[in-house]
C-alpha cells in the first residue's frame, strides 16, 4: 500500500484556508481565545471558525494543562476527527508541564499521547502568538509539511502504549483488539515492576482516603 | 426538439447557478455579520473553499445506509422544489397549483434530514430535529396563510401568473396592496431561513450544531450545498409572491435584499427558546397574516 501523503495543490490550499477548530478548553488558555475570535484580532479572516463537534473539525487546540482524566476525552475527540487533522499544543503546560511540572495528575508532554503539529510557547501566549501560529499552520499545510494524523496511524503502538500507561484504553479505542493487547502488556509490565519495588510508583486515590469514611 | 433541448439545458444549468449563488450568499452573510460586529471577516468566497475542503476529505464517519441517504434525500428534495420556483421569469416546471405543490415539497427536506440524523443516534441531533420540526409547525401556518391571501387576490395558484399580474414596475408589486401578508411572510421567513431569533435547531453553543452533529467530511459538504440552495429557494418564494420576480439579475438582487434584512436581524439578536419561538409564530405573525387574508377576502 502506498504511503499516504499530506494534501497538496488545490486540496492543500482549501484545507489550509478553511480550518475548522475544536478548542478543547482544558486550562487557562481558554481565556485567550475570545479576543482571538472577536473584533480585536478576528481569526475568521483566515477562514478559521470554531466548530462544536469533533466530526466537523480539522484542528484540535489543546489550551493548557491536561489532567489524566481530560486526556482520555482529548484522545477520544482526536480519534473522532476526520483526516486530515492537525493539533496545536498551547502554552508551556503542553510542552513540558509548565508550572505543573511536578503535579501528580497532569501529563507533562502532550506529544507522547497524540501527535502535535505545532507548539505555542508561553504562559499564556498572547493572541498575537496564536495568530502567528495559525498563519504558520496555514503556510505549512499548503506546502504539505504537517502530517500528524499519518504519524499517529503509523506509530499507533507507540501512542497507544503511552496512553495505556496513564488510563484505560480498552473500551473506546477505534482498534479494540490492539487496545486490548497493549493494555494487557502494560499491565504485565506494571505487575513485574510492583513486585520489585518497595514503594509503589502509582498512588491510587483510594489509598489516600482514611478507613472508616464512606466511599 | 430544440425547445426540449433548451429546457434540459436550463434544468442542468439552474441548480449549478443556484448552488454558486447560494454559497456566495453564505459568504456574504459571514462578511456582513463580521462588519456588523466590527470585524474584518472572511473573503466572500470562503464557503466555496469550505465545500472544496469538505469534499476532499478522505474519511467520513458513516453510521449506516440511512445516514448517507438522509442528506441525499434532503438535497434532492430541495432541488425538485427549485424546479417549481421561477428564477428570472423562467419556470422549469409550471402549472396551475404549483405553489401548493411547492409548499408540500419544502417539507421533504427536513424529513430527509430527520431520517439521516435518526440513524446517527446522537441525542443532540435528535433534539435538533425535534426543534426543527416544531419550528416548522410554527412558521408553516403563517407561510401558508400569506401565500393563500396572494392566491385569493389574483385568483390563481401559479407562480408565473402571479408574476405576470405584478409586471409593470415597482408600483405593481403585491408588496403594497398586500402589505400585511408580506410583513407576516417576512417574519416567517426569519424562521424558515433559521436566522437568529429562530436558530434553535442549529444552536452551536447549546446542542453542538444539532442535526449536523454526526455529519462530517463529504456528508457535511452535501449539507452545506443544501443550506446554500435552501436560502435561494426560501427567499425566492418571497420574491416571486410579493416583489414581482424580474430578470435573472434583478431576481437575485431582490432575493439577496430579502436575505440581507434577515441577516441584519440575525447579527444583533439573541436566541429564543423553542417554546417562545413557537408561541411567537402563532400569535403576532399568524394574527397579521390572518388579518391580511380577511382584508383581501372583504375588499376583493
Amino acid at each position: 500500500m502506498a504511503k499516504e501523503k499530506a494534501p497538496k495543490g488545490i486540496k492543500g490550499w482549501a484545507q489550509g484556508r478553511s480550518l475548522w477548530m475544536l478548542h478543547f478548553c482544558t486550562g487557562c488558555g481558554a481565556i485567550e481565545m475570545p479576543p482571538t475570535m472577536t473584533s480585536r484580532y478576528d481569526m475568521e479572516r483566515f477562514g478559521i471558525t470554531p466548530m462544536a463537534t469533533p466530526r466537523q473539525a480539522d484542528l484540535l487546540l489543546i489550551t493548557g494543562y491536561l489532567t489524566v482524566k481530560t486526556l482520555k476525552r482529548v484522545v477520544r475527540s482526536y480519534e473522532q476527527m476526520p483526516d486530515p487533522k492537525y493539533v496545536i499544543g498551547f502554552g508551556s503546560c503542553t510542552v513540558n508541564g509548565g508550572m505543573y511540572w511536578d503535579s501528580y495528575n497532569t501529563i507533562k508532554r502532550l506529544d507522547l499521547y497524540i501527535p502535535v503539529d505545532l507548539y505555542i510557547a508561553g504562559c499564556m501566549p498572547r493572541p498575537e502568538a496564536i495568530i502567528d501560529s495559525f498563519t504558520e499552520l496555514i503556510k505549512g499545510i499548503k506546502e504539505g509539511r504537517f502530517d500528524g494524523w499519518i504519524r499517529y496511524r503509523e506509530n499507533i503502538e507507540f501512542y497507544k502504549r503511552n496512553q495505556a500507561m496513564v488510563m484505560d484504553i480498552r473500551k473506546w479505542s477505534l482498534d479494540t483488539e490492539l487496545a486490548e493487547r497493549i493494555w494487557n502488556e502494560v499491565q504485565e509490565e506494571r505487575k513485574k515492576r510492583f513486585e520489585r519495588a518497595t514503594v509503589p510508583h502509582v498512588y491510587e486515590l483510594a489509598e489516600r482516603i482514611p478507613e472508616g469514611l464512606p466511599k | 426538439m430544440n425547445a426540449i433541448g433548451i429546457q434540459i439545458g436550463w434544468i442542468i444549468f439552474m441548480p449549478i447557478l443556484v448552488i454558486i449563488m447560494g454559497l456566495l450568499y453564505l459568504g456574504a452573510a459571514r462578511k456582513i455579520t463580521a462588519r456588523v460586529h466590527n470585524r474584518y471577516g472572511p473573503p466572500i468566497y470562503q464557503n466555496i473553499i469550505d465545500v472544496i475542503k469538505l469534499f476532499s476529505k478522505k474519511r467520513a464517519t458513516n453510521h449506516g445506509v440511512m445516514f448517507s441517504l438522509g442528506p441525499i434525500m434532503a438535497f434532492s428534495g430541495l432541488l425538485i422544489s427549485l424546479m417549481f420556483i421561477p428564477i428570472g421569469n423562467k419556470a422549469l416546471l409550471s402549472f396551475n397549483g404549483d405553489i401548493i405543490v411547492l409548499l408540500y415539497l419544502l417539507v421533504i427536506a427536513p424529513l430527509g434530514m430527520a431520517l439521516g440524523v435518526g440513524e446517527g443516534a446522537n441525542p443532540m441531533g435528535t433534539i435538533g430535529i425535534a426543534r426543527a420540526l416544531t419550528l416548522m409547525l410554527g412558521y408553516e401556518v403563517v407561510l401558508v396563510i400569506s401565500a393563500l391571501s396572494v392566491m385569493l387576490y389574483t385568483g390563481s395558484a401559479s407562480f408565473m401568473k402571479i408574476i405576470e399580474a405584478q409586471s409593470g414596475g415597482v408600483g405593481h408589486w403585491f408588496l403594497w396592496p398586500l402589505f400585511l401578508s408580506a410583513l407576516a411572510m417576512d417574519m416567517a421567513l426569519q424562521g424558515v431561513l433559521g436566522e437568529k431569533p429562530f436558530d434553535q435547531p442549529i444552536a452551536p453553543h447549546e446542542i453542538a450544531s444539532g442535526p449536523m452533529v454526526e455529519f462530517g467530511g463529504k456528508y457535511l459538504g452535501l449539507l452545506q450545498l443544501y443550506h446554500a440552495v435552501a436560502i435561494v429557494v426560501e427567499t425566492g418564494i418571497m420574491v416571486n409572491l410579493f416583489l414581482g420576480g424580474g430578470t435573472l439579475f434583478w431576481w437575485f438582487v431582490k432575493s439577496f435584499t430579502v436575505f440581507f434584512i434577515a441577516l441584519l436581524i440575525n447579527a444583533v439578536m439573541p436566541r429564543f427558546r423553542i417554546g417562545q419561538a413557537f408561541k411567537f409564530f402563532w400569535t403576532y405573525p399568524a394574527a397579521i397574516s390572518l388579518l391580511g387574508l380577511i382584508l383581501v377576502a372583504i375588499l376583493k
